[in-house]
Formats: C-alpha cells, sequence, structure tokens
C-alpha cells in the first residue's frame, strides 16, 4: 500500500527537473545538504508513522480539511457561474504557508537540525515557519527586506511574539528576492545545523517537489470537497503565483483530469507595459534565478531586474519551475492583474462575501471574476482563498483613504 | 599543455605556490579595475580571476556584494568584461572569468566561450554550476579551449569530489571553509584536510580561495595547496581608498607582500 504522500507523485520527476526547468544551480557547498533533504524526504514519504504525523498535525493543529465556501453574492457579480473558494485563510497562521511549514518541520526534526531559517515577504510564510519553530523547539531565524517589514509590520510583531529572530534584509531592493539571498548565505555558513524552510515552490530541487507535494493537500481536499457538492470536476481551478506554492498546490491533483483548466494570476503592478510587475510568467524570459531554471525578470547580461507589486508576496522576479513546464507545455494559463483591479476585487470580496482576502489573494479573485464572465454561467470554478487580509489592513486603509479615526 | 598548466608547474619547479587574484570587472570602473589587474600582474600575481558582477551573488559576503553592486552601478554588462579580459591578457598571464551561472546562460554558452577565446581568456571559473547541470558547458568550454574550473567544498562527499574533479579543467577551487567570501581571522582548519582529500581524485592542481587576505593566512595555504586565491583583500583596499592611485599602490604593495612569503617558505 502506498501512503498519501507517495500516492501524489504520479506525475513526478526524481531528477527534479521539469522539462528544461528547474535542477540545481547552487554552490557545491550546498548539494550535500539538498541531497540529505531529498533522501529524507523520500524515506519520510514512504513511511505511514511520518504521513500519520503529517495528517494528525494537518487535522489537529492547522484545522484542515479547510472548508470549500460556494460565493454566491461573488458569483451573481461575476455572470452566475459557480465559485467556491478554497478556504486557506481559515487556517492558523492564516495562510496556506502552513501546509508546507508543517511537513518541512517535520523533516527538519528528523534530520537532527536543531535551527530553522526562512525568508518571507508578505510575512505569512515567516509566521508558520516562527509559530513550528515554537512548536517544535527549534531556533529561529527570518531574513524579511527592510521594505517588507514595514509594509507588513504586523506579522514583524507577530514572528518575534513566536520568538523569532528577524533579520530586516537592506541589500538590493529590500523585498523578497534579497531577503532569499540572505537566507542562502546564512545556509551556505550554517548548512550542518540548520535546515532552510524555504517557503516557496522555487529554489533548487528537491524544494519545489517537496513543496508541492505538502501543499498538494488542498488540491486533494478540494476535488473531493466538489465531487461531494456537485457531483462532478469543476471547470476550472484558479490562484494567484507570487512562487507558485499555493498554486501548484491546488493545481497539482487536477493535474491529469484534462477536463479540468487551470489558471494562474500573477501580479502585474503599474501593469506589465510600464516594467514595473511582477508578473514573471507574462512577461519575463527563460533563465537562472535562486538555484532553479524557470521564467525570471531579467536583462540580457542576467541580471535580475526589480520586480514591483503593492503586495509583498507576489512581490518576486523568479518563479517555481513546474510553472514554468505547465505554461510551456499548455496545461496551464497564466495572466497578469494589476494592482488596481486586485485593490477592486480585494474589496468586493470584502464586501459581497464578508471576507477581506489576503492582497496576494485578491489577485486571485480579480483573474478569477474575468474568467467567470468568460466561462459563463454553466462554469464551476474554485478559487484557492489563500491567506486572510488581516496583515493588509493597514495597506488597504492607505489605499481607499480611510481613516480610523473619522 | 595550456598557460594555466605550465604556470603550476614553473612554480612547482621553484618550490612555490601560485598567487592568485580576485577582482570584479568594473569595480570602481571599467577603466580602474584594468589599471588595478596589470598593477596585480606586475607586482608577482600569477593568475587573475575577474569577477563576472551578478545581482544576486549568493556566495559573497559584504566586501565583494558592494563592489558587485558598485559595478552594476557602471552598468559594467559581458561586452565590458570581455573588454577587460582582453586587456589584461596582453600582459601574457592566464586570465579566467569567475561567474554565476545566471549570466552565462542568459548571454548564451557557446557566445561566452568564444568571446572568451576571442579575448584571450584561459578559463572561467562557474561557482554554482555543478557538474550535473553541466553537459552544454562541458561541451563549449571544450570545443573553445577554455579551461572549466568547479569548487569544491568542506562539505562535499567523496562521491562528489569524484564527480566534480573528473569535469573540471585546468585546477580545482576548494572554498577554504562553509561560508561566504570575506576576510577572516584565521584560516579554517577544514582546508587543508580537504585539498588532501582532493587529491585522492585528482593531480589536478588545487588553490584554495575564501576568508584568506594576511600575509601569515598566504603563507599557511601554500604549505598543503599548488595556488592562493585572494579577493576581498584587494576589494576592501579600493572600498576603502577613494583615491584610485593611492589604492593602486596600495595593491601593488600587497601583493608583492604576498608573493614574497610565497617565494620564501
Ligand atoms: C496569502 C498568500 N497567498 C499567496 C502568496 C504567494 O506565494 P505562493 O505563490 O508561493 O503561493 C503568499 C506569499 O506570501 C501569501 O501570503
Amino acid at each position: 500500500m502506498t501512503t498519501f504522500l507517495q500516492d501524489l507523485k504520479k506525475i513526478d520527476e526524481e531528477t527534479g527537473h521539469f522539462g528544461q526547468f528547474g535542477g540545481r544551480f547552487v554552490p557545491e557547498a550546498l548539494i550535500s545538504a539538498l541531497d540529505q533533504l531529498e533522501a529524507e524526504y523520500l524515506k519520510a514519504a514512504a513511511d505511514p508513522k511520518f504521513n500519520d504525523d503529517f495528517q494528525d498535525l494537518l487535522k489537529n493543529y492547522v484545522g484542515r480539511p479547510s472548508p470549500l465556501t460556494e460565493a454566491k453574492n461573488l458569483s451573481k457579480h461575476a455572470g452566475g457561474a459557480r465559485i467556491f473558494l478554497k478556504r486557506e485563510d481559515l487556517n492558523h497562521t492564516g495562510s496556506h504557508k502552513i501546509n508546507n511549514v508543517i511537513g518541512q518541520a517535520l523533516l527538519t526534526v528528523r534530520m537532527g537540525k536543531k535551527r530553522i531559517i526562512a525568508e518571507t515577504g508578505a510575512g505569512q510564510h515567516g509566521v508558520a515557519t516562527a509559530t513550528a519553530a515554537a512548536l517544535f523547539g527549534l531556533e529561529c531565524v527570518i531574513y524579511m527586506g527592510e521594505e517588507d517589514t514595514v509594509r507588513q509590520s504586523l506579522n514583524v510583531a507577530r514572528m518575534k511574539l513566536l520568538g523569532a529572530n528577524v533579520v530586516p534584509v537592506t541589500t538590493g531592493t529590500k523585498t523578497l528576492k534579497d531577503a532569499i539571498n540572505e537566507a542562502m548565505r546564512d545556509w551556505v555558513t550554517n548548512v550542518e545545523s540548520t535546515h532552510y524552510l524555504l517557503g516557496t515552490v522555487a529554489g533548487p530541487h528537491p524544494f519545489p517537489t517537496i513543496g508541492r507535494n505538502f501543499h498538494s493537500i488542498m488540491g486533494v481536499e478540494a476535488r473531493q470537497q466538489i465531487l461531494e457538492i456537485t457531483g462532478k470536476l469543476p471547470t476550472a481551478v484558479t490562484a494567484c503565483v507570487g512562487g507558485g506554492s499555493n498554486a501548484i498546490g491546488l493545481f497539482h491533483p487536477f493535474i491529469l483530469d484534462k477536463e479540468v483548466q487551470l489558471h494562474g494570476y500573477e501580479a502585474a503592478g503599474d501593469g506589465i507595459e510600464t516594467g514595473r510587475h511582477a508578473a514573471t510568467l507574462s512577461g519575463g524570459t527563460i533563465g537562472i534565478l535562486h538555484g532553479t531554471r524557470s521564467y525570471v525578470l531579467q536583462d540580457e547580461n542576467g541580471q535580475t531586474l526589480a520586480s514591483h507589486s503593492i503586495s509583498a508576496g507576489l512581490d518576486y522576479p523568479g518563479v517555481g519551475p513546474e510553472h514554468a513546464w505547465l505554461k510551456d507545455t499548455g496545461r496551464a494559463f497564466y495572466h497578469p492583474i494589476t494592482d488596481t483591479e486586485a485593490m477592486d476585487a480585494f474589496s468586493l470580496l470584502s464586501r459581497t462575501e464578508g471576507i477581506i482576502p489576503a492582497i496576494e489573494t485578491a489577485h486571485a479573485i480579480a483573474g478569477t471574476v474575468n474568467l467567470a464572465r468568460e466561462l459563463g454561467k454553466d462554469a464551476v470554478i474554485v478559487i484557492n482563498c489563500s491567506g486572510r487580509g488581516d496583515k493588509d489592513v493597514e495597506t488597504a486603509a492607505k489605499w481607499f483613504k480611510i481613516n480610523p479615526k473619522s | 599543455m595550456s598557460l594555466l598548466h605550465d604556470t603550476f608547474l614553473k612554480a612547482k619547479s621553484e618550490n612555490r605556490a601560485v598567487l592568485i587574484a580576485y577582482l570584479p570587472a568594473g569595480f570602481p570602473t571599467i577603466e580602474g579595475s584594468i589599471k588595478i589587474i596589470k598593477e596585480m600582474l606586475e607586482s608577482g600575481v600569477d593568475i587573475i580571476e575577474i569577477g563576472v558582477p551578478y545581482s544576486d551573488p549568493l556566495m559573497d559576503g559584504p566586501v565583494i556584494q558592494q563592489a558587485v553592486d558598485i559595478s552594476l552601478h557602471n552598468k559594467t554588462g559581458i561586452k565590458d568584461v570581455m573588454h577587460v579580459v582582453k586587456e589584461v591578457s596582453m600582459l601574457g598571464k592566464p586570465v579566467l572569468t569567475m561567474s554565476y551561472w545566471s549570466p552565462i546562460e542568459k548571454w548564451g554558452i557557446e557566445k561566452f566561450a568564444q568571446q572568451m577565446t576571442h579575448a584571450g581568456g584561459i578559463g572561467v571559473i562557474t561557482p554554482d554550476l555543478p557538474p550535473d547541470e553541466s553537459q552544454a558547458w562541458i561541451t563549449q568550454t571544450d570545443k573553445n579551449n577554455i579551461d572549466r574550473v568547479f569548487v569544491v567544498a568542506p562539505s562535499s562527499t567523496e562521491e562528489r569530489l569524484s564527480l566534480v574533479t573528473k569535469n573540471v579543467t585546468g585546477f580545482v577551487y576548494a572554498a577554504s571553509l562553509m561560508g561566504v567570501t570575506g576576510t577572516r581571522t584565521e584560516v579554517s582548519n577544514r582546508a587543508e584536510e580537504l585539498v588532501a582529500r582532493i587529491r585522492k581524485h585528482t593531480t589536478l592542481p588545487v588553490a584554495v580561495g575564501l576568508g584568506v587576505s594576511t600575509t601569515q593566512q598566504v603563507k599557511e595555504v601554500a604549505q598543503f595547496a599548488d595556488g592562493v586565491i585572494v579577493g576581498s583583500a584587494f576589494v576592501r583596499i579600493i572600498l576603502e581608498q577613494a583615491d584610485l592611485s593611492k589604492s593602486i599602490a596600495a595593491i601593488g604593495q600587497l601583493c608583492k607582500d604576498f608573493a614574497r612569503v610565497l617565494r620564501k617558505n
């Protein structure tokens, strides 16, 4: 009998490549740690005890399964298609990030490492990592771009309350890209004692694969839930795409269901044509960033370009290699959503459904409303509601010019 | 057979290690980097490694990061790097470039290798390209007669050392410690052990870098390695001394000091 995690490997590549994408472009110093992580993951995936521990924590600590909420008011607004929200915003710590974190924290303990480090953009991955560190008694250092520590200050306070050391990164663009650089530098130095708990499905093999597998719980649940409710597979599943973790976790269990469309929504910032955006798949080219080959925003000299988005969690000039492969094979579609479109959808979901989404998630809401109109009222769409908007209240208040004192 | 090979052989006949210096192209300016490198090569440096600036230098500490930022601010591109290679290779000593993989892959693997050859460069060090991903690179470096240097680390297993050394030409670059570039107060005690482990897999020369910055450290490393690589110590002088002629003089002096201790070993 195969375990839950082994069952996910139907279309997996053991080599860490997705067509021409993926791989490992890292210093030799890190290769043994990546090999160790891969070996430990494969052992753990085959171990029924590990699978039980993982699923028990997801159920009793994270609060899974997350509900699949039908958004009837939003449907009316979007031309009548049935729209369902996979409620990752209701997870402990407030986003999907915790799924991968619990899995990798269990692996850290299995590897006998006592220290975890992570990068964070929106702070949701940092909060989830700090949470797991507290639970498992691990030392925790979170690297966060200085600009992001300001726009997501609530999450900085949460991480500190949880006992993590938050290091503001002042190099380069002072956002997620540079937080990853600093985390990598820490890892090269302390690799023997430390696990780098990478927060998305980018980076060198095996991170894209193990992150995808831990997050696939979302798609597995959503597939079962929608079949129970509607008796058939959905017309489309949709998600926002930063590094691509919430999207791949929802997409993966549907990839072999050819009739189900996969749509990802990237941050177009001020608009792709302005050059101030983070829509890597829509506006980037093939290259190398952070140890993997994928689409990247870069110039002809291979220099990474700065990305721009109102959403700290999508403000990244790279994307996970499996998405690059899904795009090039035509299995999935990726579309740009501007700051303005995302903020309109942020407001729309808040007012129609009483759910304040993360600004990252709002990109998926905006894109899905367009898609629903296109597909018509017979369509059934599942959106990954990847996180809640508490962390974004300050940014939103500024955007909508809400004065809390009047 | 190659200039690199001859350089190591000649040093060996003199019973000494070779001195290898690193400087990013375009730092502090493009012409400035040419002047500094020429001074280095005239002051006892045997081999020069010219850094290709990259926006996300994961293996570099704050000193080289700052230099690379300045270089990128000067808009140094691969064309400029090739210009620097061409200018300094006229001195007849081996000139290598050191580049993260992103710039080479984006520029074009074949184009990069060809342009290196045309500019008079003889080798390329790729610190974040493991042999597992380097099939096209191996083909093109072989075709263009470019030496292909990979970096190994104290954490490398015997299996990895075997794989890497099988694919290296020229010399093996041994990272002296686990960490990023920058000056350190002591030579890591893992460097000597790593060099001994590498020698079980290859007869190629082994050069040690990362954290070597003082004459004392150069002397120490030369006792067990065939080459000593110094980078951050030079970069720091330029960062601290805005007057180019003064920093050139200071770098020349430091190179002479290193060259002297290597000959007295
Ligand atoms: C709520 C939420 N959704 C989405 C993302 C984007 O990441 P990914 O594309 O990996 O899901 C983030 C990242 O911080 C997030 O916090």
